[in-house]
């Protein structure tokens, strides 16, 4: 069981449906995100070319963020899921500061939050909010040890990347191109 | 020095040692006022501390990216200036350098306060303080803020020890002239004077106790500051993702300690009439210390920031911009000039080594320190791994707020207390090191 996103740029508008889905499916505090959106400009005017991200953690194989968690909050669940246990989590920032993603973020009752792939859906069998949720549905959700899930086939068919490769820590976030 | 004096001599020298050293205890002059200011910055400090608790993190200008600000700058200042009780005391000590006998309580001191509220001022940014335990009782080995947590308790403990030993035979001497002392006084003085009788036996285990402790100390303290620069090196940040961190942050260290210890040296002399003891001479080669750790820090400076500058790869290009001509450009050449390469040019003429000029060159030189800290820490966090639009002013812009400005305030008046408490309690310099190396009989030094 591993779970992973794929994200077709081509097709995202860029509305933030998703992170407004996420603050309401996860009670975000105001003024906070789980999940943002990117536009990346490239060109010059006239032959402009934009490309629009819906960003969130990227639930990385080695993942910085559980690496130096000093009390073990910061832990992957079964299907590679990064999770914070907010009970056991001290709040010193290290794995904000490790994130190259900038995925985590200080909760304002001092321990750190960050986007869990919706783990509470995912065990009743739902997929995340954002992905429900998305008008082009332009994500793709599923586990990648299976071949028929809609991940799987997305990047079966479709060129893909992945967001920092050079930080070596094999994301699980993967955008169409 | 070392001819030894006889029976009569050695009791008028130790007589007229005592009477220098202990005479500042006595003199109340002011003493309650600089208390009561210490303890107005307290209660300021602790009133932020309250509405921090009551209000969360939210009350500090720490936000999203730069979640670790003054309070972390802080911290890692006053790590570094902890370090110069290993560099003067040990390492200057296991060198067999004389000199420093009567500076290197007053080292000690600074190294100690420094080093106890480093640990205390890492619990000030932490979310849930109230979780703390946590970090024992879920202990990860992996992580760097649990081998910070490991070092700095160690540093504290054996720093603690190496202030301690060499107190008990003072401890000794001062029950016996402080006779008009408060009770808890003369009970505190016993209890550190721990039985000394000045016996043969006792001098060889407090001597060889003492050594013991200045080697063990070295790693430890090379450990304390190395592994609090890994806190920022084992990221991949920009301005933060170096291999040369560790020895950077040493040697950084070795400038602030420094300088705090000429700062102390100044004071006391000043304030405790200590001329004779605290000479032009010490400030001299203190003078000369601080100059050569001042060189090593500059080549590592060059090191940080020429390799990079060269190459100027896309992850760097910002943060460099930000400091070299940005917005943190100002500070950034500032500390650079007037905390490192002027008083480092200074400092090489001997006129400039003299008590005044010197002590004023070391104020420069720590503040300097301190900013250079804050450099370190915050520019390196204001700008995001990844490109990304329309987030809140306030997440790339880091603003202190007045509470966290009146936090930082605490730990601050924390270390002077600490420093202001032993220096009342106990002579700033050792009573029977310096008869010691007066040649006085070393059985009557009880």
């Amino acid at each position: 069981m591993r779970y992973a996103m794929a994200i077709d740029t081509k097709k995202c508008v860029g509305c933030s449906d998703c992170v407004v889905a996420c603050q309401t499916e996860n009670d975000v505090p105001i003024g906070f995100c789980r999940d943002w959106i990117v536009e990346v400009m490239d060109g010059s005017y006239p032959n402009l070319e934009m490309e629009l991200r819906s960003e969130r953690c990227n639930h990385c194989d080695n993942a910085p963020c559980v690496r130096c968690c000093p009390t073990g909050a910061s832990h992957i669940e079964e299907g590679g899921v990064v999770k914070v246990k907010k009970h056991r989590c001290i709040g010193c920032g290290a794995c904000i500061q490790s994130c190259p993603y900038d995925a985590r973020y200080s909760h304002p009752e001092g321990y750190v939050d960050k986007c869990t792939f919706c783990y509470h859906r995912l065990v009743k069998g739902e997929k995340p909010a954002c992905v429900s949720v998305c008008p082009t549905k332009c994500m793709y959700f599923g586990d990648l040890d299976d071949e028929n899930s809609d991940v799987s086939i997305a990047l079966r068919n479709r060129k893909h990347k992945v967001l920092a490769p050079e930080a070596g820590t094999k994301p699980h976030i993967f955008y169409l191109i | 020095m070392n001819q030894t004096l006889n029976q009569e001599d050695s009791k008028n020298t130790l007589r007229k040692i005592e009477d220098d050293l202990i005479r500042p205890l006595r003199n109340h002059k002011g003493f309650e006022l600089w208390i009561l200011f210490l303890l107005l910055m307290f209660i300021i400090g602790g009133y932020a501390y309250i509405i921090q608790l009551k209000d969360g993190l939210g009350v500090t200008g720490l936000r999203d990216y730069v979640s670790w600000g003054l309070y972390i700058s802080n911290f890692v200042f006053f790590v570094a200036a902890s370090l110069i009780g290993m560099l003067i005391s040990s390492v200057l000590g296991l060198l067999k350098i004389k000199w420093i006998t009567p500076i290197s309580r007053i080292a000690e001191m600074i190294a100690l306060a420094f080093a106890m509220w480093a640990g205390l001022v890492i619990i000030i940014d932490m979310g849930r303080p109230d979780r703390f335990p946590y970090v024992l009782l879920h202990a990860r080995l992996q992580s760097p803020i649990l081998w910070d947590v490991t070092v700095v308790t160690t540093y504290v403990a054996i720093s603690t020890l190496l202030l301690v030993l060499p107190l008990i035979p003072d401890a000794s001497i001062l029950k016996r002239r402080m006779t008009d002392a408060p009770k808890w006084q003369q009970f505190i003085y016993t209890m550190v004077s721990s039985g000394w009788i000045a016996s043969p036996e006792q001098y060889a285990i407090i001597r060889k106790s003492m050594r013991i402790l200045a080697i063990l100390i070295v790693p430890v303290a090379l450990a304390i500051h190395t592994v609090t620069s890994w806190l920022f090196a084992s990221t991949l940040r920009p301005g933060w993702d170096t291999t040369i961190f560790g020895p950077y942050f040493v040697t950084g260290a070795f400038v602030a300690g420094v300088a705090a210890v000429i700062i102390g040296m100044y004071f006391f002399r000043v304030n405790y009439r200590l001329a004779n003891y605290i000479t032009d001479f010490h400030f001299n080669r203190m003078g000369q210390l601080l100059v050569l750790v001042s060189l090593v820090y500059f080549y590592f400076n060059i090191n940080e920031f020429l390799v990079p500058a060269y190459k100027m790869k896309t992850m760097d290009v910002h943060h460099l911009h930000g400091l070299f001509a940005g917005k943190h450009a100002v500070m950034f050449w500032s500390v650079q000039l007037f905390g490192l390469i002027i008083p480092l040019i200074l400092l090489i003429f001997r006129p400039f080594r003299k008590p005044l000029p010197i002590m004023v060159i070391s104020i420069f030189v720590i503040i300097g320190a301190w900013l250079k800290r804050y450099l370190i820490v915050v520019p390196a966090q204001e700008h995001t791994f990844l490109p990304i639009q329309n987030v809140p002013e306030n997440f790339m812009v880091y603003q202190p707020t007045a509470v966290e400005i009146m936090l930082t305030l605490l730990p601050i008046a924390g270390v002077l207390l600490i420093i202001t408490i032993i220096a009342k309690l106990f002579p700033v310099i050792p009573i029977w090191e310096i008869a010691h190396e007066k040649g006085v009989d070393e059985s009557i030094l009880k």
